[in-house]
């Protein structure tokens, strides 16, 4: 058969995998702390057909060889953590990193997940979670009859109680940085898990070593750029129908040789 | 029966493979820093003994890969380079070689080592690069990689490795297996070679072109098809005169 074929077949699922994954960035342009996806193509195996320096007569050599490229694949997404524009919400419970490091979620399971979505609430318990219900950790309970909740930029938060007239600590909120933060499993609903690709958590103080400052009030827009998007899906579409041309094209020359011997 | 059938059938064949590369190009029009092949044919005599030359069959061969360059495209991401004008990024390819690539999408995996976006380790001055950890990190016009350590002030600026950027002869690059461009000599760093950081320099395949040259080869296909075709009518005809009971 025409390897043609199945060389654009390749090309088409590529740019397929490709548009889903322009299609998610594009459909979470508003989801609080989203980072974009990226997709990684990297050309398949060479076959070499032919080596260059082979005998064409008894005393002269081809100066070139043949050798076939079979395609393209999608080698990884890569999650890009780029910061996105702030937003001011005047909201206590919201909070944004400004720069490297995230939130720690305890999971149901257990085991700590880490976010850069910064919306978070008080449950019946008065403790605070995320948009899901999930604990902040280190777990900080709000006492009851709080008047005004004050996150400081190392995290430290403080109440203060109606009729109490100093402020009171509750706890500090830490952050987590890794060395690889692309190499982070998305797990979905904002949160992510660590993998051997992202190294081992480091947690600390906000603001130190390393680790942006945390700035209550605002949140971390999506990283998503719409206008790449749309050129993105644009150069997709059209490397789309140009490799289904060549199936078409591939399609034709067998049909003519079935035909016509 | 005539031996122009089988002329025949090896043009229609070499037409195939010749397709079979430039759907590859097509295939990797989206593919950042990839460079197309080119494909040519060649006619190759088999004029042996006594009798006119006219027997000369078809060969499809990849005689080089085109190191026009492609489109840079900003991302705005700190690790990824684009190199300006001539040159290649050194990498470690799989079994250890020193292999050349224009596709700079890098990354710093778990433990510190500088990658390309398929894994594979940058090379610095001596060997696969490892950075210490950062918070910020910044990759100069000439490959020099700098960084802010953990910690440190904005200000402590420091140097860790360069990049080893090459600018070897072009002519003696060839594609390996795996997609990477090989030397046949080790490639000694070339200060001249600049990058840019924040952008990533797409395929050079020009689409048009690659979709003219697939249409072309197709049509050629069918005329060899239509030329094993005609030899066939011959030779049924040549039978037709011989039948001694018409």
């Amino acid at each position: 058969m025409n390897p043609a074929l199945y060389i654009s077949k390749t090309g088409l699922s590529a740019q397929d995998r490709q548009l889903t994954s322009i299609s998610n960035n594009l459909a979470n342009a508003s989801t609080i702390g989203f980072k974009r996806d990226r997709v990684n193509f990297e050309d398949l195996l060479y076959q070499i057909q032919r080596q260059p320096g082979g005998q064409s007569s008894q005393n002269t050599q081809l100066p070139s060889g043949l050798q076939l490229g079979t395609g393209v694949r999608v080698v990884a997404t890569q999650k890009q953590f780029t910061g996105g524009s702030l937003q001011v919400t005047e909201q206590p419970l919201d909070l944004a990193i400004n720069n490297r490091g995230f939130f720690q979620i305890q999971m149901p399971s257990g085991e700590t997940a880490y976010t850069r979505n910064g919306q978070f609430h008080l449950n019946s318990n008065g403790e605070i979670v995320n948009a899901s219900g999930f604990l902040l950790e280190p777990s900080i309970a709000i006492p009851e009859n709080t008047n005004n909740i004050t996150i400081s930029q190392d995290g430290i938060v403080s109440a203060s109680v109606l009729g109490v007239p100093t402020p009171q600590e509750l706890g500090q909120i830490t952050l987590t940085d890794f060395v690889n933060p692309a190499g982070l499993q998305a797990l979905g609903g904002n949160v992510f898990a660590q993998t051997a690709a992202s190294g081992d958590p480091q947690t600390g103080t906000a603001g130190e070593s390393g680790l942006g400052s945390i700035i209550q009030g605002s949140l971390e827009n999506s990283n998503v750029d719409i206008v790449e998007e749309m050129v993105n899906m644009i150069t997709t579409q059209r490397a789309y129908e140009m490799n289904s041309k060549v199936v078409s094209t591939a399609d034709q020359m067998l049909q003519f040789i079935s035909q016509n011997l | 029966m005539d031996k122009a059938l089988y002329i025949a059938m090896t043009s229609a064949k070499n037409n195939m493979l010749g397709q079979a590369i430039r759907s590859n190009n097509l295939a990797n029009v989206n593919t950042t820093g990839f460079r197309g092949d080119f494909e040519q044919a060649r006619s190759m005599g088999v004029y042996y003994g006594e009798g006119l030359p006219t027997r000369a069959f078809a060969l499809t061969e990849t005689p080089q890969t085109n190191f026009a360059e492609g489109a840079l495209i900003q991302t705005g991401r700190d690790l990824d380079v684009a190199i300006k004008g001539r040159g290649f990024i050194a990498v470690q390819s799989a079994d250890g070689r020193e292999a050349y690539t224009r596709a700079g999408s890098l990354y710093v995996d778990s433990a510190g080592v500088l990658r390309t976006g398929n894994n594979l380790p940058v090379m610095g001055n001596s060997g696969p690069m490892a950075i210490p950890e950062f918070q910020k990190l910044e990759i100069g016009l000439d490959g020099i990689v700098s960084i802010v350590g953990k910690g440190e002030a904005p200000d402590a600026l420091s140097q860790v490795d360069q990049i080893k950027l090459v600018n070897p002869d072009e002519t003696l690059l060839k594609k390996g297996t795996d997609g990477l461009l090989y030397a046949e000599e080790d490639v000694d760093i070339d200060i001249d070679v600049t990058l840019v950081s924040g952008f990533l320099e797409g395929s050079n395949v020009n689409p048009v072109n690659e979709l003219t040259h697939i249409l072309t080869l197709a049509r050629q296909y069918e005329m060899s098809i239509k030329l094993m075709k005609t030899t066939e009518e011959n030779s049924q005809a040549s039978a037709r005169l011989l039948q001694t009971n018409g």
